[in-house]
């Protein structure tokens, strides 16, 4: 991570100014198509049928999902969420559950993995094969530490509604991005 | 260098604060962040460094370095002399009576967590009450409630009204014949409340309950005497006023001090050892274990120097004049709801901006170099309070000036202009 620089010329540390990264400019993050689903969150609520849900939790900055689905044979058939969270959280899950709408379960894993890849840079979805489509929006997070949870929190809760866990949280034993940086 | 020599231009001949002159002694804030110099409005978290105290630190490394309480050679005795001496600095910073009722710890939260363990499980037992506030952060609850959990005493809490000042008849309603301890913050981190602890302390000690202050919001903003404050204990972290990471102070009044069980054991800690029986050294080193961050203690004496070369009084002042003007210049914007209106306030602006989370405020200001914290800021009580999950937060220190609080308002304008 590209956040400073520091150099030793005559034995004297000085700070200069870091290159800007384009990944950093809002307008890279904060794309139309982010900002829309932030503003109608499509999905939005809870399955009275529901056959699996999880709840999931990211404490550090209080994005908080419910997110529950349907299964259909081995289909995705129906799924919605609803929680309090930022923009990127938002847009993330509202854009999550049109995307696995109808995907088996196995091909959702593998976008589970795919989009956690891209969003903590092991994976570029410009050059790599995948099958994230437009979720690749969200790669921009990769240059912000702080947000790549934000954009992943509602894949792991629906990797978690998946395999019958009640409740994830981003941080402690389950958080997905300590190891990862 | 010299603090004082150097620092003393910092005051223009007319007696006011020479913000820029001040800002050349802080090598960080010549960073550009994204392209854009570093406006760092983060300091309620964490403060910059002065050369001052860069320079002592590393002059220590250079040529001071050995243990301390040791050796009898010219190494150690010249780091002992200089660690203590930091010691005394803080002593007459904070008006302590005596040198020996200043502990160092590892912070704020090592140091309440040592009034929890040295003086709340020997004397708060099953049935007792503690009372905290609404503000406190979580260092000022969890212990608390460990040593609520352990004992089977009992947590009372002082509710706040909508500015978020703590109403203070309902405290005085908290005590009675099981409360033992009272333990309140000085300011809050979260809405930067200044408390009315001296009034606080004074009808504790009517009901001879002794207080502990958490002054990490405090000390370093504004003049602090705990002797006048009369608080049987005092808490705060260097790094918060210009000092080093890793160390920090528990003031206490020496009779109680010497009534606490050491919490941890080791060396430095004792006057002697064998396997039936160890005797424990006498305050402060009882509750001095292990070799400890010389080199942090003797930044935080530089720390004391260089601030009191400015007083403290003008360090608030400049503060408060930041707080008005960014009050102002808020007021002003469409949709921005101020957390903590209290008339009593520190330099910290607490934030929400209607329909975008803390979170995305946070980010696109730090596109261009505005450092803010967004979050609950380890004070989740205070969130609940209002009603919200988070908050972004602005704070201000002695060397921010009003043109960054414009590149703040600057940049609310810019995440209105995206999230529309």
């Amino acid at each position: 991570m590209r956040w400073w620089r520091a150099s030793t010329r005559s034995g004297k540390y000085s700070v200069e100014a870091h290159p800007i990264d384009p990944a950093m400019d809002s307008k890279n993050l904060y794309q139309e198509v982010i900002l829309d689903h932030n503003k109608k969150p499509r999905n939005w609520g809870k399955l009275a049928d529901a056959s699996h849900q999880a709840e999931g939790l990211n404490p550090l900055c209080g994005d908080h999902i419910w997110l529950s689905l349907k299964l259909d044979g081995d289909k995705v058939g129906s799924i919605a969420f609803e929680g309090e969270s930022c923009a990127i959280c938002k847009a993330s899950s509202s854009m999550m559950t049109t995307n696995v709408k109808g995907k088996s379960v196995e091909e959702v894993e593998q976008m589970i993995q795919e989009f956690r890849d891209m969003a903590t840079g092991k994976l570029d979805t410009g050059s790599q094969p995948n099958h994230l489509g437009r979720l690749s929006v969200f790669a921009g997070v990769r240059d912000l530490p702080s947000r790549v949870k934000c954009a992943i929190l509602p894949w792991h809760t629906l990797h978690a509604a998946l395999n019958s866990e009640a409740t994830i949280s981003t941080e402690g034993d389950r958080d997905p991005v300590a190891t990862e940086r | 260098m010299n603090a004082s020599s150097s620092v003393l231009h910092a005051i223009k001949p007319d007696g006011a604060f020479d913000v820029e002159r001040i800002r050349a002694d802080f090598p960080i804030l010549k960073l550009k962040v994204n392209g854009k110099p570093l406006v760092y409005l983060d300091n309620a978290a964490s403060s910059q460094m002065p050369q001052q105290v860069i320079d002592r630190l590393v002059r220590y490394q250079t040529a001071e370095h050995a243990n301390i309480h040791r050796g009898v050679h010219y190494l150690s005795e010249t780091a002992t002399a200089a660690y203590e001496g930091a010691r005394v600095k803080v002593q007459r910073f904070i008006n302590a009576k005596e040198a020996r009722e200043v502990i160092y710890t590892r912070g704020t939260t090592d140091s309440l967590n040592l009034v929890m363990h040295g003086y709340g499980r020997a004397f708060i037992g099953a049935g007792d009450e503690i009372i905290v506030s609404q503000l406190e952060h979580h260092s000022n609850i969890v212990p608390w409630q460990m040593l609520c959990e352990e004992k089977g005493a009992k947590l009372r809490v002082i509710p706040c009204n909508d500015a978020g000042e703590l109403l203070l008849d309902e405290y005085r309603k908290l005590f009675n014949s099981h409360t033992r301890l009272v333990a309140v913050t000085h300011v809050s981190n979260a809405l930067g409340t200044i408390n009315p602890v001296k009034d606080m302390i004074a009808t504790a000690h009517e009901h001879g309950v002794p207080v502990l202050l958490d002054g990490a919001q405090a000390i370093p903003h504004m003049k602090v005497d705990v002797q006048d404050l009369d608080c049987d204990f005092y808490a705060f972290s260097a790094h918060k006023m210009c000092g080093p990471t890793g160390i920090g102070i528990l003031y206490g009044k020496a009779a109680l001090l010497e009534k606490m069980k050491p919490f941890e054991g080791g060396g430095d800690m004792i006057l002697s050892v064998t396997f039936e029986k160890t005797t424990y050294n006498v305050i402060p080193h009882k509750f001095e274990a292990g070799t400890p961050p010389i080199a942090a203690g003797i930044g935080l004496g530089e720390t004391i120097d260089y601030l009191e070369s400015l007083g403290m009084d003008r360090i608030a002042e400049h503060e408060h004049n930041l707080i008005v003007y960014a009050t102002e210049a808020f007021k002003e914007l469409k949709d921005v709801r101020i957390v903590g209106t209290a008339r009593e306030k520190a330099g910290v602006l607490s934030f929400t901006m209607k329909g975008v989370h803390p979170h995305d405020v946070g980010t696109i200001l730090n596109e261009d170099g505005v450092a803010v914290r967004t979050g609950h800021h380890c004070a989740q009580p205070v969130m609940q309070r209002f009603g919200i999950p988070a908050t972004a937060r602005a704070s201000f220190y002695l060397y921010n000036t009003m043109s960054e609080v414009d590149a703040l308002v600057a940049g609310i304008h810019k995440v209105r202009k995206i999230f529309g």
